[in-house]
């Protein structure tokens, strides 16, 4: 099995499994005062240490929460009352349900948020709260965050960005970005799932919860910590991390959209080469991306034949957000760019952090047969 | 004697339990290569993690006596508690229910508390029963209550300071014929006593893997098909568990809250027996070396594991400072970093003094009898290094 899927849920990081399994032999609840509880608030603090020092953040800033859904839908939650909503028109889901009747923000041709729209957007009216992705997981465009994110301070709005994809493969560092808050999964970046987090501006620090609860996160979600994958989150995060080129503090996250993993963004151009010289057209590519991200459309052939017909040859990719799988409508990111007919015969691949060296050969292998054969099936001598 | 040393006996079962290495067994190939995404079903891999989640749905389901699809993965009992309670009054007020009472005892988790003040600043109103001395809720203050049209009762199954099981069957039946809805918090209940939710009437009931020899960070909520209970979700996208509760789900743990839901139920009644001895031999030996101690709520209507106390002449915070080696709690681990006694041995009529005298013992799954000699030993001897002023 190739699995090139990683956007959809990245393979667990030998480091995190073991961070995972060192807090499932803890018997602890880290709210208890006694031995054991002190032990597993240990734990906990440490990794909120780590989690803050990887994306920037002050410790008492970050709220663990069970994924970046529920950290997308808390810092919604948290930061809208009383403001306009306007939302980017390639957000995921998770911001799109939680942000309900929104001004949508349009995007170019490759994905990238038309700013002077956001701009005027801002002029127009009372406070608002803008909803931006620092990058798209069905195409891996880089949304200009840290330009968005002075456009909405000079007029009083707040930023919340949904990270989910971006961190651990680029850069990002809350301080830099100027949002204010910011959403990050675990399992997006090699830990396990079930675990995410919200990173708060200090000045709007304290929010109120999503989920009720005994006062646990400083009163900003309610719930015994998962702890283990708290524990493997941090680890994952450091790990990741870790393994990013060194940056320069660059004020633009298209700047550091630039700088992720070198060798995935080989593997991904040689996938992506040859899929075109099988006719696939590349969406969003003129632009920053993850390095490991490609989002390829088949003209005529439907994206779910090809994943099905990829899989049916060992290798794992997927039509779009993995959570929408099973659905058949076309890609509302794709949609959004422009892309008409098109959204609905892409799928995205996505190089998990430990992809093999000899992906792309197998790759090109399997989407040839995969469009012969699909391209076969729609000719009228085959039938 | 047995020599104090290092060694740690964890006796705060109602906190949260250790991960049973059977749980942990199952759960490793999904922490390795087993990794996949349970909604990326066009895939083998997703497809794998989605029947593996299937197939923990059905366990968590007969555990309960649920058919798997009434069965919602959540992050835990507390979210679980959430979605129910402030889902369902959410979706009865949107869709035009003109009714707003909500009822549940004082004892409830402090989570149900903050759910229902939630609620009440949107406009519904929350009614809290007092509890009998023994923790137990009479029947008749909920018919009492209910006789104003009301959305929805909430009643905790096992109370987590003192495993006092509340009669759910009759407490159900009471709110289903006057029209409300029913929801049992039972984290601490679940795997400990038989749960049938189509018996008792039971619409909405809550249940947390970490209390029950299984991780943190997973729980479940049952939500009833027929006739049917409509939420609204806390939060959503993505479309998972039918549009309740968004996000990828968590399959590793999923798949260990199953196991350990499957571990319990079969085991539960050798265990029961097994853990009400060794809690028999702790209260026989602290009463015989500790006149005046007292046990809060009932004991007959309570689960095998839990004891709570109230010591005479000494602060439990003291005494567990005497005894570093006992992990035991004064009262609920969410709370327990607060000073204020116990809010649910204060609903049970014990004075703010006694009430802060309490512990919470809670006996589990690797306790064992050496355990409990050294915990009756190493409680005395704290004991009885109490001032004498002060008894």
């Amino acid at each position: 099995m190739l699995y090139l899927d990683a956007n959809a849920t990245e393979p667990l990081r030998p480091t995190a499994r073991a961070a995972v399994l060192a807090a499932l032999e803890l018997a602890g609840n880290p709210s208890s005062v006694h031995a054991a509880g002190r032990a597993a608030r240990r734990l906990l603090e440490d990794a909120r240490d780590t989690v803050a020092a990887c994306f920037g953040a002050r410790p008492a800033d970050v709220v663990f929460t069970s994924g970046g859904t529920e950290a997308d839908a808390l810092g919604v939650h948290a930061l809208h009352a009383g403001r306009r909503l306007i939302v980017g028109a390639t957000e995921h889901e998770a911001i799109r349900a939680a942000a309900g009747d929104a001004v949508v923000l349009p995007v170019d041709r490759d994905g990238v948020v038309l700013l002077g729209t956001l701009e005027a957007l801002l002029a127009e009216g009372g406070p608002a709260l803008v909803c931006l992705m620092l990058a798209n997981n069905e195409t891996g465009t880089v949304q200009p965050v840290a330009e968005a994110a002075s456009l909405c301070r000079r007029y009083g709005a707040f930023l919340h960005v949904d990270a989910v994809q971006a961190a651990g493969r680029i850069s990002v560092d809350f301080a830099v970005l100027g949002a204010h808050s910011v959403a990050l999964s675990s399992h997006k970046m090699g830990g396990p799932p079930g675990a995410g987090a919200l990173l708060l501006a200090p000045e709007v620090s304290a929010i109120a919860p999503l989920i009720a609860g005994g006062g646990q996160e400083r009163g900003r979600r309610g719930g015994t910590p998962a702890l283990p994958a708290i524990a493997g989150f941090a680890a994952a995060a450091r790990e990741a991390v870790g393994t990013l080129p060194p940056v320069s503090r660059s004020p633009s996250p298209v700047a550091l959209g630039e700088s992720g993993n070198a060798s995935l963004a080989a593997l991904r151009d040689a996938i992506e080469r040859a899929a075109v010289g099988l006719g696939a057209v590349v969406c969003g590519g003129r632009t920053a991306r993850l390095a490991n991200t490609t989002s390829m459309a088949l003209p005529g052939i439907r994206a779910d034949a090809q994943v099905i017909a990829l899989d049916l040859q060992g290798v794992a990719v997927s039509a779009g957000a993995a959570c929408s799988s099973g659905k058949v409508a076309a890609s509302h990111v794709l949609a959004a760019m422009g892309l008409g007919a098109l959204a609905g015969q892409a799928i995205r691949v996505s190089l998990p952090w430990n992809a093999p060296p000899d992906a792309a050969e197998r790759f090109a292998a399997a989407y040839a047969c995969m469009a012969e054969r699909l391209r076969g099936a729609l000719s009228p001598h085959a039938a | 004697m047995h020599a104090p040393g290092n060694r740690k006996i964890y006796l705060d079962n109602q906190a949260t339990t250790p991960c049973d290495p059977r749980v942990l067994a199952v759960m490793l190939p999904f922490f390795a290569e087993r990794f996949g995404n349970p909604a990326s079903v066009e895939h083998a891999m997703g497809a794998d993690a989605a029947a593996a989640v299937e197939a923990a749905r059905a366990q968590v389901a007969t555990q309960i006596g649920a058919a798997a699809n009434e069965v919602v993965f959540t992050s835990g009992a507390t979210e679980s508690n959430n979605l129910a309670i402030k889902g369902a009054a959410r979706h009865a007020k949107r869709a035009g229910d003109p009714r707003r009472r909500i009822v549940c005892p004082e004892t409830e988790h402090k989570c149900v508390h903050e759910c229902v003040a939630e609620l009440a600043e949107e406009g519904f109103e929350p009614v809290f029963l007092p509890v009998q001395p023994d923790g137990l809720l009479d029947p008749d203050r909920l018919r009492e209550a209910v006789t104003v049209p009301t959305l929805l009762v909430s009643v905790m199954a096992v109370n987590n300071e003192t495993g006092v099981v509340q009669d759910i069957p009759t407490l159900a039946a009471i709110a289903k014929q006057s029209g409300a809805m029913f929801h049992t918090d039972a984290a601490q209940g679940a795997g400990k006593l038989p749960i049938d939710v189509a018996a008792s009437r039971i619409d909405l009931l809550s249940l947390s893997g970490h209390k029950l020899y299984g991780p943190k960070g997973v729980g479940a909520l049952y939500v009833r098909r027929r006739p049917r209970v409509r939420l609204s979700p806390l939060f959503s996208g993505g479309g998972q568990e039918r549009g309740l509760r968004a996000g990828t789900l968590p399959a590793p743990l999923i798949v260990g809250l199953g196991e350990a839901c499957h571990i319990a139920a079969t085991e539960m009644i050798a265990e029961a027996k097994r853990l009400t001895a060794l809690r028999a031999r702790l209260l026989d030996r602290l009463r015989a070396a500790i006149p005046g101690l007292a046990v809060n709520g009932s004991m007959t209507a309570r689960i095998p594991g839990n004891l709570n106390l109230t010591f005479p002449g000494l602060l439990a915070t003291e005494l567990m400072a005497r005894a570093p080696a006992l992990c035991v709690s004064t009262g609920s681990a969410c709370t327990s970093a607060q000073i204020e006694p116990s809010y649910v041995l204060r609903a049970m009529r014990l004075s703010p003094d006694a009430a802060a005298r309490s512990l919470r013992i809670g006996l589990g799954r690797f306790t064992s009898a050496a355990d409990i000699d050294d915990a009756a030993a190493a409680l005395i001897a704290a004991h009885a290094g109490s001032p004498a002023t002060l008894a």
